[in-house]
């Protein structure tokens, strides 16, 4: 019965989506883009990652959203407020799903405790909700453990789903890990969003087609009704895509082939700064490293050495010769547009390699020391180049540094499992505020503090910037915050990354600075 | 002849035996599969529960005994990056590997044969000498160099045919092929062409020097002394009599050309195992390439037997030779 | 054609290189130019491998004397630096220097490789001729597997797990000799099935049976007769298993499963040089791209010369 169900929906959604493709009519315009990955699953909250979100965000919507210069827009919330216990939201009325129920209170109320599952992976992002009430058919409660003055920036990849299809189809948990069979939500996707998947071959081919019925049509600029993409991994193959007229669109063509890109006639390229940050960490809370030549003693513990490594960065070189012109250098671990950022704490030192070697040799190791650098070589632009260039400017200053390059699958173990001493990490900001940092990289004990270092002062004000909903104090508690991380230096900022996509003329993309493309206000002449 | 089928696929099962230990192994050597299963945000307890929910933490021999189990039904779980089924997700994208494999294998075939019998009768002309030449260039290439410099060539440069993937496939519901538009067909020539380099230079000089070979015994001396013209010598006789040798090794190189499809896959972003496989292998993503291991491994087996039982019906001396 | 019973006598030099220029294979050499030329540059490659740290302006693999301000600088015959004449690759690295020494690396590692399929095939070859029953059986079951999985495919794997096996401390520093391992272990079935076959031919010879009836070891006068009469066919395979490790290697790297980027092989220096193919970097794929095919091809000629050469019924 189950499966009779099932098709029948099949069925429903592929007329509607022909009949959508045949309202589009003759203004409808087709665009064919590619990046690195495709999305690993069509479950809206099984997998938080970019590309999946990326996918998931053109099917599903969530209560809010952001615009493309990431402002907090309304999606299927018209409309929020904080309230005593957390936060009302006022639905938009008349929105369906594509297969045709329409939006009500019930369905966000289940998709919220959906997201909240232990299976899910966007629960971290919503711990903070204890329950949710549903007001009326269009208004619901979100319930809080004591306010939550960033809720509705949290809430932006939250995705809404139909109760009654999820229950249909089996799938009110998110896919679970132990489970010996594929979820039906893996693979197909009911949701509000402007775009209908009509076909989906994961890694080779996904098409989507607009949504007629959608509630947003004829409110944004875009023209886009059919959206053709192709995964293509390696990079070179990639931009060969974009140069031989296949694609109209590249995501993450490699930074040294913009150039190219740009001067091939009908192509062009844009860039924006990119929330996130490109940093080395030290572990200086060992009493010993585990890589060095030093033994009884942990070189990085001292403050003056890590000081010496940031004099030694070149910043300057790598931004112009690794990046291609493509960063922007940087002295703390938050990018422009996060607040708690600020121009002084962002100014890197200039380089000095003598003082570097006077701090090294204060420190008492003039003679240097050899240390191994663990570093990604497939998860931020250019990733092993830096970490290469790196190896050989800390030789200057007597630091004998065995680069480890490994896939992220592998690297990003070495950190969480606390098994390195000197490391290469990006960390990107969703939530736009300096708290997201903070309790993951500095306070005592966060899930990706690998350095050890531990500050009761600033855990305190961590702990008290969380429930602080007096937006000045608030504000004033972060920037002290950052006053003492930057004085004790744990991680040490190269640049923040610029994001760059590849585009043939006549195709605009509104560029955001999460990587996001948001092809509702696409326009293909 | 039937204790000598009997033997072999004895030994196939023991083939299989040591590629699933092999494949089992990886699953407690490559990399921590947890990660790749959970976001950035996840913390330690969440892991552990992963780790139990996939009983990660058993004793080793347990976890073998169900692997092994699991994998003669062909279940090998799912994967830990998609939450597929792994043997859905090789099924599917195996007629694009096949399909690749096949039409590479006839571009080899075929140059191979005229080139290799070209060059073996005319063993000292300038041609001969150029195409022996050129074919040992062509070895020298490594493969994913003659992918990027075709796809630079003909897709960037002139424009003619498409860069990467597979286009113009047609659905014929337990198949996806792409023989059927002229899309599909232009999608398929550089990467088969790619394939194909390798294995055509193997055929060439195996043909040459079979041809070299027969071309000397008694048999073609006498067909030559009874007056019969150098073209029914050349292909009645000679060639027919390399045959046979170039048929098995075609049939063995047909697991080089799956070997091989890894990297070309890459390449091309041909949408195939081979490719399924090395992204397996950057997100240690075991249970895929445990799969794909197992899987491989039977293609090799079943090639093997079936060029095996081939080669004991047309050449009874083998028979002998074995017991 | 018969093999002179005794090659290991020392020979004044004259007479050997009289004997080298009229034997048959030297005849065949001198008349062949392809395998004088391949030959020449073969051995200027083996050269340049060995005196890399001598030729090479620079040492690349110094990190303390490279400079990223002066990275991506085209070859001084295309307008750039003239200290650097192939130019510099993308961390300012002398591309010519790299190339010395990456080409080292890379010669290195298949000769390293070669070698150790050839012990372990011949080795195992005898012993499965010498001793036969189950162990040959064994021996040449394992080698028959062997030959129908690819190598490359044992090598992604064995290089795969043995990267991810070995303790993090030991991984940059062991990374080449997995690599030598992995293309080496798919390298010696086809050595130990020639050595075999010449083994199992001396075990029905007199002198082995003699010297077992009073009780020498059989084994260790046969491996003296055996030795010699597979050296013509192993030399062949080792030769063409030359370039195919180099080859190995170079896929590997570009895989990204081969020796880390701050001591690039030539494999390496492809696989990052390709990235900058369509940015108008050319030359940081070319020239290595360029120094690997010659190697290749010009250790291919020789093998392929020697294949016919030493193959008696094609003459």
């Amino acid at each position: 019965m189950r499966h009779l169900k099932t098709a029948a929906l099949a069925v429903s959604v592929s007329v509607m989506a022909m009949t959508a493709a045949q309202a589009a009519g003759h203004g409808g315009k087709t665009i064919k883009w590619t990046s690195q990955g495709d999305a690993l699953t069509l479950d809206p909250h099984s997998q938080n990652e970019g590309p999946t979100t990326a996918m998931n965000g053109l099917v599903y919507e969530s209560l809010v959203t952001r615009d493309p210069e990431l402002n907090l827009v309304p999606e299927l919330a018209t409309s929020w407020e904080p309230t005593e216990d957390g936060w009302m939201f006022k639905l938009r009325e008349g929105v369906t799903f594509h297969g045709g129920e329409a939006l009500t209170a019930g369905d966000v109320a289940f998709s919220i405790n959906r997201a909240k599952q232990e299976t899910s992976d966007f629960r971290t992002l919503i711990t903070s909700v204890t329950g949710v009430r549903v007001i009326d058919d269009y208004t619901v409660e979100l319930v809080t453990d004591g306010p939550n003055p960033i809720l509705p920036n949290q809430l932006t990849n939250i995705f809404i789903m139909d109760s009654g299809w999820a229950t249909e189809n089996n799938v009110v948990r998110p896919q679970d890990y132990a489970a010996s069979e594929e979820t039906f939500s893996i693979r197909n996707a009911n949701g509000t969003g402007p775009y209908i998947i009509t076909e989906r071959l994961p890694e080779e081919m996904t098409v989507l087609e607009a949504n007629a019925d959608w509630w947003g049509a004829g409110q944004f600029p875009g023209n886009v009704t059919r959206i053709e993409y192709r995964p293509i991994t390696n990079a070179a193959t990639r931009v060969a895509a974009l140069l031989s007229g296949e694609v109209d669109f590249v995501l993450d063509p490699p930074l040294q082939d913009l150039e190219r890109i740009g001067n091939t006639d009908g192509l062009r390229y844009e860039t924006v700064a990119q929330i996130r940050s490109i940093f080395f960490g030290y572990d200086q809370g060992a009493e010993e490293l585990r890589t060095s030549n030093i033994e009884g003693a942990n070189p990085f513990a001292d403050v003056r050495v890590r000081k010496a490594v940031s004099l030694a960065i070149d910043r300057n070189a790598i931004q112009r010769v690794v990046m291609d012109g493509l960063s922007v250098p940087g002295g703390m671990v938050a990018s422009p547009g996060v607040l708690g950022w600020n121009a002084e704490h962002d100014t890197p030192p200039a380089v000095d390699i003598a003082a570097a070697q006077a701090l090294m040799a204060e420190a008492g190791y003039g003679d240097g020391f050899s240390v191994r650098l663990d570093c990604p070589n497939n998860r931020y632009n250019n990733d092993e180049a830096i970490c290469q260039a790196a190896v050989s400017m800390l030789a200057r200053i007597g630091i004998d540094v065995t680069l480890d390059a490994l896939p992220r699958s592998q690297h990003f173990p070495k950190i969480q499992n606390r098994e390195t001493d000197f490391y290469l990490l990006g960390w990107g900001v969703p939530t736009l505020d300096s708290h997201y940092i903070f309790s993951f990289l500095m306070q005592t004990g966060g899930s990706w503090n690998a350095t050890g270092y531990s500050d009761p002062e600033l855990d305190a004000l961590v702990e008290a910037m969380l429930t602080e909903t007096d937006i000045p104090a608030r504000t004033a508690m972060i920037e002290q915050a950052w006053d003492i991380v930057q004085a004790a230096e744990p991680y040490t900022t190269i640049h923040h990354q610029v994001l760059a996509w590849g585009l043939r003329d006549g195709v605009t993309v509104p560029m955001a600075a999460d990587d996001t493309p948001r092809f509702r206000y696409a326009v293909v002449e | 002849m039937f204790s000598f089928i009997l033997r072999r696929l004895l030994q196939s099962v023991l083939v299989m035996a040591a590629v699933s230990a092999l494949s089992f192994s990886l699953f407690n050597f490559v990399g921590d599969p947890v990660n790749n299963m959970v976001g950035q945000e996840a913390s330690p307890e969440d892991r552990q529960n992963i780790r139990d929910a996939l009983g990660l933490d058993d004793p080793i021999l347990v976890q073998y005994v169900r692997f092994l189990g699991n994998a003669v039904q062909g279940d090998f779980g799912l994967s830990y990056r998609s939450k597929q089924d792994v043997s859905d997700m090789i099924l599917e994208r195996l007629p694009a590997t096949l399909e690749l494999v096949a039409v590479s294998a006839v571009i080899a075939l075929v140059i191979g044969v005229v080139a290799g019998v070209y060059t073996g009768i005319r063993r000292d002309s300038w041609l001969s000498r150029s195409i022996l030449s050129v074919s040992l260039v062509g070895v020298s290439l490594p493969t994913f160099i003659i992918g990027i410099g075709l796809i630079y060539l003909f897709a960037v440069y002139l424009r003619l045919l498409p860069s990467s993937g597979r286009a113009g496939v047609t659905d014929l519901g337990f198949w996806r092929t792409s023989f059927l538009t002229v899309d599909g067909w232009r999608a398929i020539i550089l990467p088969a062409l790619t394939l194909s380099l390798f294995q055509t230079t193997m055929i060439l000089r195996l043909v040459r020097s079979e041809m070299l070979e027969v071309m000397r015994t008694d048999y073609i001396k006498f067909a030559r002394a009874r007056g019969l013209s150098d073209r029914a010598i050349n292909f009645t006789h000679a060639l027919r009599n390399t045959l046979v040798p170039v048929v098995t090794i075609i049939g063995l190189n047909i697991g080089g050309l799956i070997a091989f499809s890894i990297i070309t896959e890459t390449v091309f972003q041909w949408p195939g195992t081979g490719l399924l496989f090395i992204q397996a292998v950057e997100f240690a993503d075991v249970p895929v390439m445990a799969a794909y291991l197992m899987f491989v491994a039977l293609m090799f087996v079943i090639v093997n037997l079936i060029v095996d039982i081939l080669y004991v019906s047309i050449d009874p001396r083998i028979r002998i030779g074995s017991s | 054609m018969t093999t002179d019973p005794t090659p290991h006598q020392v020979a004044s030099r004259p007479r050997m290189w009289t004997r080298i220029r009229e034997s048959d294979i030297g005849y065949s050499f001198f008349r062949s130019p392809f395998a004088m030329v391949a030959a020449a540059v073969t051995v200027a490659f083996l050269l340049a491998a060995a005196l890399a740290p001598w030729i090479a302006p620079y040492n690349p693999f110094d990190p303390a004397q490279v400079s990223l301000w002066d990275g991506k600088l085209p070859p001084s015959f295309a307008g750039g630096d003239e200290r650097y004449f192939l130019g510099t690759d993308n961390q300012g690295r002398d591309l010519w220097s790299t190339i010395l020494y990456g080409g080292r690396l890379s010669i290195i590692i298949g000769l390293a490789a070669v070698f150790f399929g050839m012990t372990l095939g011949v080795v195992l070859g005898v012993v499965a001729g010498y001793l036969g029953g189950w162990v040959d059986t064994l021996i040449m079951r394992v080698a028959d597997v062997q030959l129908t999985i690819p190598g490359i495919l044992v090598a992604i794997l064995i290089n795969g797990v043995g990267q991810i096996m070995l303790p993090q401390e030991l991984r940059a520093e062991f990374s080449v000799y997995v690599v030598i391992f992995a293309i080496g272990l798919s390298d010696w079935p086809q050595f130990a099935r020639v050595t075999r076959g010449a083994a199992l031919v001396e075990k029905e010879r007199e002198y082995v049976q003699a010297a077992r009836v009073i009780g020498l070891p059989g084994w260790l006068i046969m491996w003296r007769h055996v030795l010699p009469n597979v050296l013509r066919p192993v030399l062949v395979l080792a030769t063409i298993g030359l370039a195919l490790a180099i080859i190995a290697e170079a896929t590997l790297s570009f895989l990204g499963q081969g020796v880390p980027p701050t001591t690039p092989s030539l494999g390496t220096l492809i696989r990052v040089g390709q990235e900058f193919m369509f940015s108008g970097l050319w030359w940081i794929a070319f020239f290595p791209a360029l120094t690997l095919v010659i190697l290749v091809f010009a250790v291919n000629l020789l093998g392929d010369w020697m294949r016919d050469a030493l193959n008696p019924k094609l003459r």
